[in-house]
């Protein structure tokens, strides 16, 4: 059973938890000089990680906030957690 | 060649009734072994990653359509170890879109003639299989897909509710079920396998074809020059070729990163399945439960499988955690209330490419010999023959057979996706 430490709930299981996937792309944002290619890069292309890999889970069924948590993926081990706006390294540019 | 030949000749003997009197009048001890334990030659002409179902069958194909002997098959552990073991051996060609469709129904096909193909008892059981609507809006969607089934020359039977009643009469008809039967969709020809018998069977027949199986064969690294793959790095030692095939369902990212395209377009995820201990013939069908996730069959042994849907989260450990097992066991509880008094036996995952349509990605990518079969979902065992089939076609000849030519890697940034739901890019919802 995988546990998280929620940022403002303190440790929960995961069952109060959706995971909401892939933390390690970043959001190509709107601006006009957004181009196709990293939309595709965004929402199609993945790392998939075996060991410590950055994903969103959201507190639903707590403080229905998200937390971002970085997480090993062979182990099932939470390494670090923060908000989701946190910088837990790794994090693409 | 000689080889090839002798071959064929103790495929047809090996186990005859006779042998297997033999054997058991000789204490069972003098069986040879099934296939050979080679050390790696320098050099293949190809080479496949991956000794499950799907590298054997390829394996299989190159030697037996196109001529190619000169192959090994590099496996990390042991034939058979990884997601051939670990699925719920279900096979159907219940598909909407024309690509999937034509795939799997060569499939289906290869399925009917397995045993015969490769002398081996596959145990392959059309029992069919029923998915179970709920709603209106269901038995609609199942007539669509029944329809669309049926245009590409795919048995399908819609199927009212007194008809389920009679084909599963396990299920909750009360008025207090928590989701009422409308009725259901068929496909007849549908069914179950043993699942170790095909990786057996196709290991079995490669072998004889003269193709080295090598087994605790990891694979640690490709020679790439020039944008042509030359080799693999291996536990035990440099292999050359010139071709090299990956069929490493679930670690498909892992040993693209090593020949230098690490970024696809899909994730890990884990599925679990679990048996219950062995009961009296109780389903003799295979019945899916799509408003909660869970669908069942029988083994011969008596116990019931059951599946459901992902753990989740991205994961490369092949075993699953107990919400997901909760809840697969609640819709099973809500769909059929008798089977609340059963012990679960065991329970295990496998670890799966999600790509993000839902369907596969087979072809040749942007290095020059090196050919991927990925993203295979909730789909690798049914497909095992077709990919067998396509995947060695498309090894040989340089080029997809025209059952795979849409499932191609660059079909995500073209927009070609082959969505069968309509759920968009997150792995895990188709």
């Amino acid at each position: 059973m995988i546990r998280i430490n929620c940022p403002w709930c303190g440790e929960r299981n995961m069952v109060e938890f959706t995971y909401g996937g892939d933390a390690i792309n970043k959001y190509p944002g709107l601006s006009e000089e957004t181009t196709a290619e990293q939309y595709f890069e965004f929402s199609y292309l993945r790392d998939n990680p075996c060991g410590p890999h950055l994903e969103y889970w959201h507190h639903v069924n707590g403080c229905r906030q998200w937390v971002k948590v970085k997480r090993d993926t062979l182990t099932h081990e939470v390494l670090a957690t923060g908000p989701a706006d946190a910088l837990l390294g790794g994090e693409k540019e | 060649m000689q080889n090839a030949v002798n071959g064929a000749h103790q495929i047809m003997n090996r186990y005859s009734a006779l042998e297997v009197l033999k054997g058991g009048l000789t204490g069972q001890k003098n069986w040879e072994r099934v296939w050979r334990a080679p050390e790696p030659k320098r050099e293949y002409d190809a080479i496949i990653i991956g000794g499950g179902g799907h590298g054997l069958a390829t394996a299989y194909y190159l030697a037996k359509v196109h001529g190619m002997t000169n192959i090994a098959v590099c496996e990390k552990g042991w034939v058979g170890g990884g997601n051939i073991g670990r699925n719920t051996t279900i096979i159907r060609s219940n598909y909407m879109l024309e690509d999937n469709a034509n795939f799997y129904e060569k499939g289906m096909q290869l399925w009917e003639e397995m045993a015969q193909e490769l002398n081996y008892n596959v145990m392959f059981s059309q029992r069919g299989i029923i998915n179970v609507a709920h709603s209106d809006a269901q038995m609609d969607s199942f007539a669509r897909r029944g329809n669309a089934m049926r245009l590409n020359d795919i048995d399908a039977e819609l199927l009212t509710r007194e008809q389920v009643k009679e084909l599963l009469p396990m299920l909750d008809y009360s008025s207090k079920a928590r989701f009422p039967v409308y009725g259901g969709l068929q496909q007849p020809r549908a069914g179950t396998a043993r699942h170790d018998a095909v990786a057996w069977g196709y290991a079995r027949a490669a072998d004889m074809r003269g193709v080295d199986i090598l087994q605790n064969c990891e694979v640690t690294g490709f020679d790439i020059k020039d944008g042509q793959v030359q080799g693999l790095q291996t536990s035990r030692g440099v292999i050359k070729s010139k071709k090299v095939g990956i069929a490493v369902a679930g670690n498909t990212s892992r040993i693209c990163a090593m020949a230098g395209f690490n970024r696809l377009p899909m994730e890990s995820h884990k599925l679990q399945a679990m048996v219950s201990e062995p009961i009296k013939p109780f389903i003799n069908t295979v019945c899916t439960f799509g408003a909660g996730h869970f669908y069942v069959s029988q083994s011969d042994k008596g116990g019931l499988v059951f599946g459901g849907d992902l753990d989740g989260y991205n994961s490369y450990a092949q075993r699953g955690n107990l919400p997901a097992v909760n809840h697969v066991l609640q819709s099973g509880m809500a769909l059929m209330p008798s089977i609340g008094r059963l012990r679960l036996l065991r329970h295990w995952a496998g670890v799966m490419d999600m790509s993000m349509d839902g369907s596969p990605i087979m072809g040749t990518t942007q290095v020059k010999g090196l050919y991927l079969n990925a993203g295979w979902c909730y789909g690798g065992f049914k497909a095992i023959p077709a990919v067998g089939f396509c995947f060695a076609h498309t090894i040989a000849q340089n080029r997809p057979h025209e059952l795979n030519e849409n499932f191609t890697l660059n079909r995500f940034e073209k927009g070609y996706l082959l969505d069968e739901k309509g759920m968009g890019p997150v792995p895990g919802l188709h």
